[in-house]
């Protein structure tokens, strides 16, 4: 080995193709192989439909199933929102007083263990249906915005809590400036856990609400193919669910990672 | 507050203090006795260096004259400035660590205790500007904490406690998780500070080398609860430079103060 064989260093570019194409292909085979056991097996679409079976009824029902996506996301949207400002509000009133917070966090707990599942058709009989189905959203979703916000508001750095005494700091500013900074990466991560648990949620509740008649969301729409054996258009629906989760995630991490990447160790690169 | 106004401005200024505590213990909720009693006064300029064994309480001194924590009994007194000084703005405090705020820049991090205050936005951030430059990181004021190495968050801790323009310095082993390059130049660069500033400087330290170097006067304390063992007067040529480390009297000095620390970790703790 006289000659010098130049190593290939593995650029940032080809680390990041790495992250992506094995998924990619590993999907890719995964439908194709789909497709071949139904066509080769000859299994008919109301058993199982193949993929292009599916994207087909997704492009001919687009006009019903856009509109249960929208019902759905506005219901996962209202959960979330309803969630992220109900656990920090929560949250802050917890880190204000210890009286509050030793009387009202083992109902959070409660609230918390008590699967949704259970607890929606009884919301459904008082509350009206779009508003159950948002507390339902609600409900699933707060409490790791609530849980995350505390430790947030609990790991301020003693140091410098010292030195905005120190400085005479008021009980606003050491908030303000002290404490909600400091709590910020717990609270994102909070909220990417809170946006996917409020879309099973809103999901939760619609299928609840649907063996009682009503609903237009998405889950609604899979309950009522499945009883007219509709499957391709089940399928349909489950691959906008889970895309619409994807999403969710994926905005979230993006917005964390923009608000922290200048000085969070979660959002800095790993040569740093 | 210490200077009574029927002494002459000559005998003030000879014995004006900055700091005096007297007949000072500090007990700790767990009933630990920290320190004392202790009696302590510094001069208005002074620079002296507190030195003593681990949990001898000389970090508790410092809270104590901060008002960071209340002494169980005896007086802590602290010359305020004539007229209105904003709350805290009469004591600058180092910290061991840098402490800064990691979510924002070097220039709001600095000026923080500003801000606080209500000093407005522009003029904070000139203010911190020129704090910055003092401590030799005018060019770093729009870097983030995690981009700095440790001696110049350091330096960036230094500035924030300057930009009040305190009369009262106090530093807790500020340099103590540095490498020793750093800690000798930061050393250097501190005293500079002092030269110009003329600030009364309290500084806590492990180090018997480091207290020598840098103070007029190095009192050294027993184990807990803490008391003074010693009280050193460090004379020599100044302005001090890198001459003094090698020199004769600094070993000498260096000799005398570990001996009187020699008590407190041979396990004979009382004089």
């Amino acid at each position: 080995m006289s000659a010098q064989a130049p190593v290939p260093a593995s650029s940032p570019h080809a680390q990041r193709a790495m992250r992506f194409v094995p998924p990619v292909i590993v999907f890719a085979a995964g439908l194709l192989a789909w497709e071949l056991v139904v066509r080769i097996k000859e299994i008919p679409p109301y058993v199982l439909p193949a993929p292009s079976i599916i994207v087909l009824t997704l492009i001919k029902d687009w006009a019903v199933l856009s509109q249960s996506l929208a019902t759905t996301l506005l219901t996962t949207l209202e959960g979330f929102v309803a969630a992220s400002i109900g656990g920090i509000a929560l949250a802050l009133l917890f880190n204000q007083s210890k009286w509050v917070e030793y009387s009202l966090f083992p109902y959070a707990v409660v609230l918390q263990v008590t699967p949704v599942i259970a607890i929606a058709p009884l919301l459904l009989i008082y509350l009206e249906q779009q508003t159950a189905v948002v507390v339902c959203a609600f409900i699933v979703a707060f409490f790791p915005v609530l849980s995350n916000t505390t430790l947030g508001l609990n790991s301020v750095d003693r140091n410098l809590a010292g030195l905005f005494q120190l400085y005479g700091a008021s009980p606003p500013q050491t908030l303000r400036f002290l404490k909600l900074p400091a709590a910020l990466p717990y609270i994102l991560g909070g909220l990417r856990i809170a946006g996917g648990l409020s879309l099973i949620g809103a999901v939760v509740a619609e299928i609840a609400a649907g063996t009682a008649g009503a609903g237009s969301g998405l889950a609604y729409r899979i309950a009522e193919s499945g009883y007219r054996l509709n499957i391709p258009r089940m399928f349909a629906a489950l691959l906008l669910l889970s895309l619409a989760g994807i999403v969710i995630y994926g905005v979230l991490a993006v917005v964390s990672h923009l608000v922290l990447r200048r000085w969070h160790e979660s959002a800095l690169g790993k040569e740093n | 507050m210490v200077a009574s106004k029927t002494s002459s401005a000559v005998e003030a200024s000879l014995t004006a203090l900055a700091v005096s505590l007297r007949g000072v213990t500090k007990v700790y909720d767990n009933g630990v006795m920290a320190l004392g009693p202790f009696d302590l006064a510094v001069r208005k300029g002074e620079f002296i260096s507190l030195l003593g064994p681990s949990g001898c309480g000389k970090s508790t001194v410092l809270r104590l004259i901060a008002e960071l924590s209340a002494p169980s009994s005896g007086t802590v007194r602290v010359a305020r400035h004539e007229g209105d000084v904003l709350p805290g703005h009469g004591i600058g405090f180092v910290f061991q660590e840098p402490t800064l705020m990691p979510w924002t820049n070097v220039r709001e991090n600095v000026r923080l205790p500003l801000k606080l205050a209500g000093v407005p936005k522009a003029e904070g951030r000139a203010r911190a500007d020129a704090a910055l430059a003092s401590v030799g990181l005018a060019d770093f004021a729009d870097a983030y904490p995690r981009e700095l190495s440790g001696g110049m968050k350091m330096r960036v801790s230094l500035a924030r406690a300057l930009v009040t323009d305190p009369d009262i310095l106090l530093m807790d082993e500020p340099f103590a998780a540095l490498d020793e390059i750093t800690r000798f130049r930061l050393n250097n660069d501190l005293l500079a500070l002092w030269r110009s500033l003329r600030k009364t400087v309290i500084f806590v330290t492990h180090s018997v080398f480091e207290s020598v170097y840098l103070s007029q006067r190095v009192v050294v304390m027993t184990a807990r609860p803490g008391r003074i063992q010693a009280d050193i007067r460090i004379e020599t040529v100044e302005p001090r430079g890198e001459e003094f480390r090698t020199s004769a009297a600094y070993s000498d000095y260096c000799r005398r103060v570990s001996a009187a620390l020699a008590p407190s970790y041979s396990g004979q703790s009382t004089l």
